[in-house]
Order: structure tokens, then C-alpha cells, then sequence
């Protein structure tokens, strides 16, 4: 307990400093964002790689409980409120059940928007309040994605076109050169390249998609469910690929619905729970339920396999 | 490969079999006297009955069906397509002089309509609901109902009567040996029944188009494209369009029945003498013969576009391509640390779920 009240007192102290320097004026600087730090939070110029602050996402459909012409249009929120943040060399895990709607916060950090969807908040990338057409334009260089799964490659294309291509203007030998650096270094042998996406395996298709977002440089990888399909020693894999990266100085949101691998990979973790971020706190804080503040961790934490996979917190 | 060739040649035969049998008992439940219809009404009422009776033996007009569908076999098998009675002619020869003139037609109006539907459509798609979409969407609703037909006869009133553009009928001028017609006559008359069928086929291939891209638009690997930096169009530019490649190839080939189809009518409108005229005039003459072997040549025409779509569907998709020609082999080329079970034991993904759908669609509407 008292371990964690020290690192809520540093991120106090952080807090000060940056609210000092006013980048936007955080709400709460007792709760330094809505969340808890690991050990050694990484704030380069005083702020966070990523901060998304009272982020809400609802679609525009017709009531469905109204009959059928007289129903009206309605916006139902799938995510409300939700604030995270991402530091410097950190993994940050947003941990949900599938088909909560997690994946909208990948959706409106990489600004691609459904046609129906309202998105409210605020993004700042590295001290910079965003908008929809700066995040668009940060897409694919400064903050990429790793998608679920090799049904986001273009399935008539080599592999390694797909990979080099995507971003414009790059000239075509350099990301030529550049994703040959990147299959050598994940792994994979050249002719790799020239296999179409059905012809991966799992796990050659996670490093794939990674090389795709690594060949823009980029800052902050948001990785969608980048472990399903695959057995756990593939799946580790990846997730070190994830971890290294945030070694070499870049901030990674993991999410997933795996809690168990996330807090094996990641420095921190958010539950993702009833449309929003219920909790953000660092992986230490699973050692123990006391640490866990809301009810909903507690019962994530209690129905672990090593904790009896119990239902309720009892 | 021998056993494919075969199996789609021992189809092609089976199918034309039927379309020529059918043919046959269809003239033959028709109520069209031949005699009647060919010997033109004064004629035939001034014509004593065993007159009458010799022309109708002579062209086995009551010869049960079996045998006449046997006789007309043998011959086509001998390379004798039987004599045309409306235009006095060996069939083939009647066929083989019009068949340019269809050709022309229906080579234009395919075409046209595919590669100016597929523009729309991707057009339309790429402003979904935006002003050029519903501009596209209007269009193409309204001539998806107009007949064709009555679109013939608007244009003809309009550039031809009201407007004199083109010439009202025919494929040469009037009046002009076809010897001394230039090409550049033919193009005059070959214009507008070529841009009337051509303007018919864009609805159906650009709704078609818009749909699809639509869905590709909608699919993961855009998605992931915008999600790198690339606007749709883009991505549609930057190898997402092969996507719509399968499905426009198909309809492209499964169009040529429609074109054919239209033709009859354009042609007929326009007094063009091409095949769909042909097919029209020994229908009603009750010219069986010819009527077959129209019948043949433009089941031999769709069955070949059907075929010719199958086999570029393997060209372009590689699903298709090393599919068949490596589920013999090992895993190709890569040899990182997991390649080795690449093919082998690979989870169950959507991704063959997807390619399964793709392939059934493709089967199901070729």
C-alpha cells in the first residue's frame, strides 16, 4: 500500500510540473489523469506520448424499440467518457470483454470514422491537441496500428509490397531497403516477401502487420488483438516484439481481452468496463485486490485461473 | 489439366444439345404454319392444296420432332446446318453474314458499358451519398427501368427524325452496294444502336460495381490502409482494386447473354441486320434451322464467356493460382522460425472462411 501511495505522490509532483507549464490544463491533478503510473513513468517534455481525455463514441441509429416508421433517430454511446494515457516505453493494456467497443478507441485515435459515428473529446499526441484531420495525418507515420489479423492485407498483393507501400510520398527503393531491415530484424527470410497473405502462418502474419506499422517510424503502435489464433508461446512472441519496441523508447496501447497476457507484457493496465475506463493502474497493482480500487478489477482479479476463477469477489 | 479441358468441353456439347432440343420443341409447339408464314398470305390462298401439302413435305414441316431434331443433328454433325426458308440460304452462310454486323455491335456496346459502368460505379462508391453518387444512382434506376426497346425507338425519334445525326435503320446507306460502302458508313449506322445497348448495360454493371466497392471500401484491408495514411481512393489505387477485379470479370462475361439479348431488340428497332434479327425473322417464319443454329452459336458465345471468366479468375487471384498448382508442394520459400508449420497446421481463420464465400459467389453467379 505504501508502495503505490509513493507512486501516487510522485505523479503528483509530475503533474505539478507540467500543469505549470500549462500544455492543457489537466482537470484533476490529485488523480494525474484518471490513472496510476508504474514505476518509472516516462513524461519526455512534461507530457504524455498519448492522452485521450473524456473520449465518448455513439452511432446514430433508429430506436429499436420504437415501431418501425415511427422510430427516431437516437445516439447510443459506445464508449463514455474514457480517459487513458500512454507514456514513453510503456505498454499500456486496455483490458475489456470482446465486443465492448474497445477497438472505437483504436478507431478514433487513428481518425477512421464510420459514416454514422459522433466522436467527442480530446486527443493530444505528444503535448499537441489533435483533430480529426491532424490524427489522420499522424496515421500510418507517427502513430500506427497492428490490426487483429492477416484479413487486413490486401489478399491479391505480395506481402512485401504491402508492406513497403502505404505511406505517400516515401521514395519506393527506401522503403524497399526499409522492409527488408524490418523482415531480417522480425525475422523473417526474404522470399517471405513474395508469399501472398493466405500463404502466412499465424504467427508470420502478426510480424507482417507489424513491419507494416514499423516502416512509418513510427511513436505509438496501437495493437488491436494482436494474439488471437495464436498458441501462447506465439502469442508471447508477438507481445515481446511489443515490449521491445517500447524498450527502444516508443509507447504502445495494447488491447486485448486477454488480461492474463497482458499483465505478463504490459506496464500497466486499464479495465475497460460498462463503456468507459472504470481503472488505470499499473500492473503491480494485480498482486493484490486491496490495490484495486474498483469493484470491477476486483472481480477481474478474483476470477483469474491462479485466483479460482471465482464469479464474485468473495 | 486434360480432365478440366475435357469436363468443360463434355459440358459445352450437354448444354448445346439442350439449347438446340429445346429449340426445336419449341418451334414445334409454336401454332406458326411455315408454309403460310413463308409463302405470304396471296400466295398461300391461291396455292391449290396438294401444292400445299408437297411444299410442307418438302420442308418436313409434319415430321414429329424426334425425327426432325435427328435429321438436323446428323447433318450439323457432317457440317450441314440445314437450309434457312425464310432467306433461302445454307444457314451458316446466313449466319456467318450477319454475325460481323452483331459482332461489331455487341464488341462496342460490351465494352463500352463495361469499362464506363465500372468507372461509375467506383465513382459513385467513392462519394457515397454525396451528389455524384445519387447523380450515378439516378441514372442507373432509371435506365435499369427503361426497355430497351422503347430507349431504341426514343433515340431514333430524337437523332435520327427530330435531330437527323445518324441514319434511321439499316448497317449500309440505302441504296448503296455494300461494296461501295466505306467504313466509315458502317460506323455511322453501327453509332446509335451501339449507344443505345451500351447505355442500357451501364446500370446494371455500374450498381453492381458501386455495391462491390462499396464492400471492398468496407473491408479490413482498406480499413487498414486508411488506418495507414491513405485516403480510400488511394487505397482502391494502390492495389485494393484488384479486389474488384473477380466481380466486375464476372459480371463483364455474364453481361454478354444480356447484350445479345438487347440486340435482338436494338436491332430490331433499328432495322440493323444482325443476328438478333435473324433470330426474330425465323422465329416467326417458323424456320427451326436457323433459329437453331443461332441459338447454338450464341449459347457457344455465353458458354465461352462464362469459361473465359473462370479461367482469368485464376490468372489474377492467387488464392485461386497457387492454390491449385502448390497444394501438392511444401511451404514455398519460407524457412523463418514457425514457416515450417505455414501450411501445414494452420488454425482455422476467417480468412478461408472469406475465400470460400469469394469463390462459391463467383461459381454461383458464373
Amino acid at each position: 500500500m505504501t508502495d503505490l501511495q509513493d507512486i501516487r505522490s510522485s505523479s503528483a509532483r509530475v503533474i505539478q510540473a507540467h500543469d505549470a507549464k500549462d500544455m492543457h490544463g489537466a482537470h484533476d491533478a490529485h488523480d494525474h489523469h484518471h490513472h496510476r503510473h508504474a514505476e518509472n513513468p516516462v513524461h519526455t517534455h512534461g507530457h504524455h506520448l498519448l492522452q485521450v481525455e473524456d473520449l465518448s463514441v455513439g452511432f446514430r441509429m433508429y430506436d429499436p424499440t420504437e415501431p418501425f416508421f415511427a422510430a427516431k433517430q437516437e445516439l447510443v454511446n459506445v464508449i463514455d467518457h474514457l480517459s487513458i494515457a500512454v507514456h514513453e516505453r510503456e505498454i499500456v493494456a486496455l483490458v475489456g470483454p470482446s465486443g465492448a467497443g474497445k477497438s472505437l478507441l483504436a478507431d478514433a485515435i487513428m481518425a477512421c470514422y464510420e459514416p454514422n459515428v459522433q466522436v467527442e473529446g480530446r486527443i493530444w499526441f505528444d503535448g499537441e491537441l489533435q483533430d480529426a484531420k491532424s490524427l489522420a495525418a499522424l496515421a500510418g507515420g507517427a502513430i500506427a496500428v497492428v490490426p487483429q489479423s492477416v484479413a487486413s492485407l490486401n489478399p491479391l498483393v505480395k506481402v512485401g509490397k504491402q508492406v513497403q507501400g502505404g505511406r505517400r510520398g516515401a521514395a519506393k527503393e527506401d522503403c524497399a531497403r526499409k522492409q527488408q531491415e524490418l523482415f531480417a530484424r522480425y525475422g523473417l527470410v526474404p522470399s517471405v516477401a513474395d508469399l501472398y497473405p493466405h500463404e502466412l502462418s499465424g504467427g508470420m502474419a502478426r510480424r507482417v502487420l507489424l513491419c507494416c506499422a514499423l516502416i512509418g517510424n513510427p511513436r505509438l503502435i496501437v495493437a488491436d488483438e494482436p494474439t488471437p489464433g495464436l498458441d501462447e508461446a506465439a502469442a508471447l512472441r508477438v507481445l515481446e516484439d511489443f515490449r521491445a519496441f517500447a524498450d527502444g523508447g516508443g509507447g504502445v496501447l495494447l488491447i486485448t481481452h486477454d488480461i492474463e497476457l497482458a499483465l505478463r507484457v504490459a506496464d500497466r493496465i486499464a479495465v475497460f468496463h460498462d463503456k468507459t475506463i472504470v481503472e488505470e493502474t499499473s500492473v503491480a497493482s494485480f498482486a493484490s485486490p486491496e490495490h484495486l480500487q474498483h469493484p470491477f478489477s476486483r472481480a477481474l482479479w478474483h476470477a483469474l485461473p491462479e485466483h479460482g476463477f471465482s464469479a464474485a469477489g468473495e | 489439366m486434360a480432365r478440366y479441358v475435357l469436363f468443360h468441353i463434355a459440358k459445352c456439347v450437354v448444354l448445346l444439345l439442350a439449347v438446340s432440343f429445346l429449340c426445336f420443341a419449341l418451334v414445334n409447339a409454336s401454332p406458326i404454319d411455315p408454309v403460310q408464314a413463308n409463302l405470304g398470305q396471296a400466295a398461300y390462298i391461291n396455292m391449290d392444296p396438294e401444292k400445299r401439302a408437297e411444299l410442307a413435305a418438302y420442308w418436313g414441316v409434319d415430321a414429329p420432332l424426334w425425327e426432325s431434331y435427328a435429321n438436323w443433328l446428323g447433318g450439323v454433325v457432317q457440317g450441314d446446318w440445314g437450309i434457312s426458308l425464310r432467306y433461302n440460304a445454307p444457314v451458316l452462310q446466313v449466319i456467318a453474314e450477319r454475325t460481323a454486323n452483331t459482332l461489331m455491335l455487341m464488341a462496342v456496346a460490351w465494352v463500352v458499358s463495361g469499362l464506363l459502368g465500372f468507372a461509375l460505379g467506383i465513382a459513385a462508391a467513392l462519394h457515397r451519398d454525396g451528389w455524384i453518387d445519387r447523380t450515378i444512382k439516378g441514372y442507373c434506376y432509371l435506365l435499369a427501368a427503361t426497355p430497351t426497346f422503347w430507349l431504341a425507338m426514343i433515340f431514333l425519334l430524337c437523332f435520327s427524325v427530330l435531330l437527323p445525326i445518324f441514319p434511321i435503320g439499316f448497317s449500309l446507306p440505302i441504296g448503296v452496294n455494300s461494296s461501295e460502302a466505306t467504313l466509315l458508313d458502317a460506323l455511322h449506322h453501327l453509332a446509335l444502336p451501339a449507344i443505345t445497348l451500351s447505355l442500357v448495360g451501364v446500370a446494371n454493371i455500374a450498381l453492381h460495381t458501386r455495391e462491390k466497392t462499396i464492400d471492398v471500401l468496407e473491408s479490413d484491408y482498406v480499413r487498414f490502409s486508411r488506418m495507414r495514411g491513405l485516403s480510400p481512393a488511394e487505397a482502391l489505387r494502390n492495389g485494393c482494386w484488384r479486389n474488384l477485379l473477380l466481380p466486375a470479370l464476372t459480371l463483364q462475361f455474364a453481361s454478354i447473354s444480356e447484350i445479345f439479348g438487347g440486340s435482338v431488340l436494338v436491332e430490331e428497332v433499328f432495322s440493323y441486320p444482325g443476328l438478333g434479327q435473324a433470330a426474330v425473322t425465323a422465329a416467326l417464319g417458323g424456320d427451326v434451322a436457323l433459329l437453331a443454329g443461332i441459338a447454338v452459336i450464341s449459347a457457344v458465345l455465353v458458354f465461352g464467356g462464362n469459361l473465359a471468366a473462370n479461367i482469368l479468375y485464376g490468372v489474377i487471384d492467387p488464392r485461386i493460382r497457387r492454390g491449385q498448382s502448390e497444394s501438392g508442394k511444401s511451404a514455398r520459400g519460407g524457412v523463418g522460425s514457425d514457416v515450417g508449420s505455414a501450411r501445414g497446421s494452420r488454425p482455422p481463420r476467417r480468412m478461408n472462411g472469406q475465400r470460400f464465400t469469394e469463390q462459391n459467389e463467383a461459381g454461383g453467379r458464373g
